[in-house]
């Protein structure tokens, strides 16, 4: 498929901007040379992105069960609040009095999601969930430095975090200390307890964890975490399993973030844009990023907490993306929040138990909104890796769940269907994973060579890492 | 799988080659490379940068993961093997002849193994 950039020919172009009703003024710098932009008409134009969305895969076009990154099905009634003139038609400098509405939408939004976290106040700033975590170990160093300990330079990760978190944790100006996972894949406690000490600034913890398990041992481990001085930050990525069931407040965390884009419905891949809230308990509330909506008499106003970390995005973040997220929560309910949990959760289980009729589990026993496969076996007996067998979901339609994470599993996919598909789509979709299974004994070659029906080929993964082409130059 | 019987290997599965009595070269192992799949980037530690024994000093990307390496001694990086940034395939070409970093100054080892421990370690 041509680029952009090589269709078209000088002289086609299109009118899409409405006449300029603002003065205009010369630059101070003008460029000496036109910008590089693609030569092409209106119908050349739709044609090349409606071409290009035909050959994605998008959860509207079939089953995505992206482990960890929860593929919901995104309601359409989201779209429609969040295209309402009221909050497009808006601009974020505009006098408070005359965006009541917007503020309104916030203020409910972190009533809300303050509710179903047992956080007491949250930040919508973040853009995305590694960008929650980064404000979020800030909110961490800004209680450590405020009260004059400024030995507690550690946070500590377990090996089966998320790998965001020790880069956030690092680009917050920690180190990172990685503690192992006990056999049953949660954190192993004693190996905690020797590492916690008055140089700790706080622990990041998935729960349930990355390979899908609750880890039972959760309150005795953010114990000993604030017995030694430091904080608890819980990374919200799973919360589908668990949202309106348990709180990661009353599980002891001080500080946690939140995938709107995941958990709340909101659009996610491609960009998003996402929204990695930031809640947190009371005491850390002076600190977060400013402004934050508040509610007097007169209404709703934007202020800026005492000790602020500052900004970490401009204006309150993706604000539409919010809107989306409380159409969801209102549409839910308060009995459709812990419903939708409990359906992602039966979902995985009846998947993990009909899979493992051939392949083997990572961990046994049953697991929460999301499980891992090892295939290291079948890679031992028919060649076939967990790559090759991705690639064969591809011919099916579906797209691959999660490849090669957890790192602590050898040859790991991992599952996670969520609550919006049906048993019919799981029963087709687990047809189609054992017939995978069965043709990595029969014909591994056909697997090797797959994908066959896609709009392109296997691509040359490592050629792409080595020498990434990442801008049109012309040639 | 390559087992030199002249280095010692460590349990994260870097390898040490002895020059003298406080210098030596260090790489990964041929399990090292295998285990990761086709490397594309290799973040280099810099000449002058003091390691520690079981601490990570670089970093290793292939298109699974990123894994830190660590160090098997504690020393200062006294020659780099900048090579490999262009071309990090060395390390899965050729795992011991494409060592990593030449350390001198060195102080103390972590717990290092012989060829044969180490291939009863892999093995198991």
């Amino acid at each position: 498929m041509k680029l952009i950039f090589e269709k078209g020919a000088p002289g086609q172009h299109l009118t899409l901007m409405p006449p300029c009703d603002v003065p205009e003024v010369t630059l101070s710098r003008p460029r000496t040379e036109p910008l590089d932009l693609p030569h092409v008409s209106e119908t050349e134009l739709t044609r090349h992105y409606t071409a290009l969305s035909k050959r994605v895969h998008g959860v509207n076009d079939g089953f995505y069960p992206l482990g960890s990154c929860t593929m919901k099905y995104n309601p359409k009634i989201n779209e429609d609040m969040a295209a309402l003139p009221g909050f497009t038609q808006v601009h974020p400098l505009q006098p408070e009095e005359t965006v009541q509405g917007c503020l309104e939408v916030l203020h409910e939004s972190e009533k809300l999601l303050c509710e179903i976290t047992g956080m007491d106040a949250m930040t919508f700033q973040p853009a995305a969930g590694a960008h929650g975590e980064f404000t979020g170990l800030l909110l961490i160093k800004a209680h450590h430095v405020h009260r004059g300990d400024t030995a507690r330079k550690k946070i500590i990760v377990p090996d089966s975090a998320h790998g965001t978190n020790p880069a956030s944790a690092v680009m917050a100006g920690f180190s990172v200390v990685n503690i192992p996972s006990g056999e049953d894949g949660c954190v192993d406690v004693e190996a905690l307890r020797a590492a916690v000490g008055p140089d700790t600034a706080g622990l990041m913890l998935t729960n349930p964890n990355t390979v899908g398990i609750f880890d039972k041992n959760i309150l005795e481990i953010t114990r000993i975490v604030h017995d030694s001085g430091g904080l608890c930050y819980y990374d919200g990525a799973n919360l589908n399993a668990v949202m309106g069931v348990v709180r990661p407040g009353d599980m002891g965390f001080d500080v946690i973030h939140l995938n709107l884009h995941k958990t709340f419905s909101t659009p996610h891949g491609g960009g998003g844009p996402g929204s990695g809230a930031v809640g947190c308990k009371d005491f850390l509330r002076p600190y977060l990023p400013g402004p934050v909506v508040v509610q007097d008499e007169a209404g709703y106003h934007l202020t800026r907490p005492k000790h602020s970390i500052g900004r970490v995005k401009d204006f309150c973040g993706n604000f539409t993306v919010v809107v989306k997220a409380l159409t969801y929560i209102l549409t839910l309910g308060r009995e459709g929040i812990p419903e939708a949990a409990k359906n992602a959760v039966l979902n995985a289980n009846y998947m993990m138990k009909r899979l493992s009729e051939k392949y083997d589990m990572a961990y046994a026993g049953p697991c929460m909104h999301e499980f891992v496969m090892t295939l290291q076996d079948l890679k031992d007996e028919t060649g076939c890796s967990a790559m090759d067998v991705a690639k064969g979901l591809l011919d099916h339609g579906i797209h691959p769940p999660t490849m090669y994470f957890p790192l602590i599993v050898h040859e790991a996919l991992m599952v996670e269907p969520t609550e919006t598909e049906s048993q019919e789509t799981m029963d087709q979709v687990c047809g189609v994973f054992l017939s995978l299974w069965d043709l990595a004994h029969s014909n591994p070659q056909a697997l090797h060579d797959a994908p066959t029906k896609t709009p392109v080929r296997r691509l040359d993964e490592v050629g792409a890492a080595r020498n990434p082409v990442l801008r049109y130059t012309g040639e | 799988m390559n087992f030199p019987a002249e280095l010692k290997y460590t349990k994260d599965h870097e390898w040490l080659q002895a020059i003298d009595e406080t210098t030596a070269l260090v790489g990964i192992t041929d399990f090292a490379q295998s285990e990761l799949g086709d490397l594309v980037f290799i973040n280099l530690p810099q000449e002058g940068d003091e390691v520690t024994a079981e601490e990570p000093f670089c970093d290793v990307e292939s298109v699974k993961a990123v894994s830190d390496v660590m160090s098997p001694c504690t020393g200062v990086v006294a020659e780099v093997h900048t090579d490999l940034e262009d071309e990090p395939q060395l390390l899965n070409e050729d795992p011991y002849g494409a060592w990593i970093a030449r350390i001198k100054d060195i102080t103390a080892y972590g717990e290092l193994m012989s060829a044969d421990e180490y291939e009863a370690f892999v093995e198991k």
